[in-house]
């Protein structure tokens, strides 16, 4: 009797945990999903099966078409100029300031820490009408130039944090061993540290670029010619200029989203790592 | 380096040496610094100092003159701030509660053992990998009548009398973003909590299942006080960043309709970059700090009262 119903309990707890999972996978393929749809979808078909789930003849028109005849691979480029400078910069920094937060004790590290943090939880709103008149100045509007010292910037403290916790992670004899038989710390970092925090510093590249990929605000404030335009920008100027061509505009949107896709496959592993570095010190 | 012949070097100038080892040890670790913090002191902190002056400023074309406090007077008399005081608060509650509490659905169920984890974890921290601007396409998109079915179900189900966008509507606009800022902010609460779920130590549950307690009773008496630091410093951060999110309810509806979905972020961002007014949109900003200043210090003064007391 008793094994009957906790059988019984235990059936009725499965289908529960596989309806919650399946709900959650649907809830957040289902928007993706969608906008993969439409994007197959032909213009002719559109009005007539625009809420079907499945088109009854799918086509690359659109895609073929983004690609051939609108800016966007232009935009495309340039997002990946931005984010990929933007990264290398951000890591190449936040390596040595990750690097010296984790390897020496000195007078004033509290205050750096804290600064860091402080920067961290800043709300960048903050910065819009002084960045704007800034930049404006200083020529930097309409330029990836403008748009990387921004996002390098921005990026900085998260990725400081993200690289001394790799720092941290290696244990400070084996640095200590490479000096004790006659390395310069200098050397001991290149032989045998850096080898061991490459794993580290391709997360914080990887993190870095999906955060630059995503920004649209400042680069919508700082970037108005054609050529400079971000894919973000593009995108959204892309719907304000022309009558809105459903299908182009989501084959754009599902090109944008596979750089992201690809690197979260590549940094799922280093999720929870940065995470947590990122929201237990920041 | 030239520190590589050491062994040949003469006394003397081994004391040079060791006096300048010295001293680079108290310089090498702000040499690796200094281009991080001249960044953050550029780009970061002198705008902000900037911004603080906007604020006692008005501008115009090719001017700006000292005002004093004008700015700060204007607005305490702009109906669309206040309105934008409002949005921001329901708009940071509404997200930040659906997205905590589906997000620490979630991470209980990942933190189970079940056929085909792994996919499911991958598939459902997707969307926080989801640029925030194509976040906010793509459910605006849903929203529409015309490509997305969101309307038409929502009318099946007798929700709506008519598929119209719940966007275009002031009195359900601001669910817009709201749903897409859930959908997209899930992930961080689940894999933040999943990590502090995964550092309790089994024992403890086994320990507590021993004695008799029942899984709500071992939720709440073991689960929750270990979540807990992890709750408390992922709520304010996330408090802060979505007060200040702007990027979804721009691309969503800018704000409107008639204002509805403006929050103070949104405003300031509309202020300082279409109608060009720099310095009432730093007043405004000014605010938003000190309002998110408040915030941080009145919670962390509660969360320090709850552990001297228990």
């Amino acid at each position: 009797m008793i094994a009957g119903r906790s059988r019984k309990a235990r059936i009725l707890g499965g289908i529960g945990l596989y309806g919650a999972v399946a709900a959650y996978v649907i809830f957040a393929l289902f928007p993706l999903f969608w906008t993969l749809k439409i994007s197959v979808t032909p213009q002719s078909l559109l009005y007539s099966e625009g809420i079907t789930l499945w088109p009854s003849s799918a086509t690359w028109e659109n895609y073929k078409t983004v690609l051939r005849a609108t800016d966007f691979p232009r935009y495309f480029l340039n997002s990946v100029i931005v984010s990929v400078v933007t990264a290398v910069l951000v890591t190449i920094i936040a390596s040595a300031a990750g690097y010296a937060m984790s390897r020496f004790s000195f007078r004033g590290k509290t205050t750096v820490a804290v600064t860091l943090l402080l920067t961290q939880t800043f709300p960048l709103v903050m910065v819009i009408p002084p960045i704007y008149r800034i930049m404006g100045e200083l020529g930097l509007t309409n330029s990836l130039t403008g748009l990387i010292i921004i996002y390098t910037a921005f990026n900085i403290a998260f990725a400081t944090f993200l690289m001394q916790s790799f720092f941290d992670g290696i244990p400070k004899d084996l640095e200590e061993a490479a000096m004790i038989d006659g390395c310069s710390r200098s050397q001991a970092l290149r032989r045998v540290i850096i080898p061991l925090t490459l794993p580290g510093m391709g997360a914080t590249l990887g993190f870095v670029f999906t955060a630059a990929w995503s920004e649209l605000l400042f680069a919508l404030m700082l970037i108005s010619s054609d050529s400079q335009k971000t894919f973000a920008v593009g995108l959204l100027t892309f719907i304000g200029k022309f009558a809105v061509d459903w299908g182009q505009m989501m084959a754009a949107s599902v090109l944008a989203l596979i750089p992201a896709c690809l690197f979260f496959g590549f940094l799922q592993r280093y999720l929870v790592t940065g995470l947590t570095a990122g929201a237990v010190k920041g | 380096m030239a520190m590589q012949s050491t062994a040949a070097l003469t006394p003397q100038q081994e004391r040079r040496a060791s006096s300048k080892r010295r001293f680079s040890a108290a310089f090498e670790p702000w040499l690796y610094l200094s281009p991080a913090l001249v960044l953050l002191l550029v780009v970061l902190v002198v705008p902000l100092i900037f911004g603080v002056s906007y604020s006692f400023r008005k501008f115009s074309a090719f001017k700006s003159e000292y005002v004093g406090l004008a700015q700060y007077r204007a607005l305490l008399s702009d109906p669309v701030l206040g309105q934008a005081l409002m949005n921001t608060l329901w708009w940071t509650v509404a997200s930040l509660f659906l997205q905590f509490f589906l997000g620490l659905g979630l991470a209980l169920l990942l933190d189970r053992p079940f056929f085909g984890k792994k996919v499911v974890q991958a598939i459902v921290f997707l969307p926080w990998a989801v640029p925030s601007f194509l976040s906010g396409l793509t459910w605006a998109w849903l929203f529409n009548p015309i490509v997305g079915p969101l309307p038409h179900w929502l009318f099946a189900l007798g929700l709506k009398s008519e598929p119209t966008n719940i966007l275009s509507d002031p009195a359900t606009a601001m669910w817009g973003p709201i749903i897409a800022n859930v959908w997209f902010g899930v992930p961080f609460f689940a894999i933040t909590l999943l990590a502090a779920l995964k550092s309790i130590p089994s024992e403890l549950h086994e320990a507590a299942a021993i004695d008799g307690a029942n899984p709500w009773q071992r939720f709440v008496k073991v689960t929750l006080p270990f979540l807990a630091p992890t709750i408390a410093i992922t709520v304010m951060l996330r408090t802060i960043w979505i007060a200040t999110f702007a990027d979804l309810i721009y691309v969503m509806t800018e704000g409107g309709p008639a204002g509805s979905t403006n929050t103070v972020a949104t405003y300031i961002y509309v202020s300082a970059f279409k109608t060009l007014d720099k310095g009432y949109a730093s007043a405004v900003a000014v605010l938003l700090l000190a309002l998110l200043i408040l915030y941080a210090v009145v919670l962390i003064r509660i969360r320090r009262s709850l552990v001297r007391y228990s």
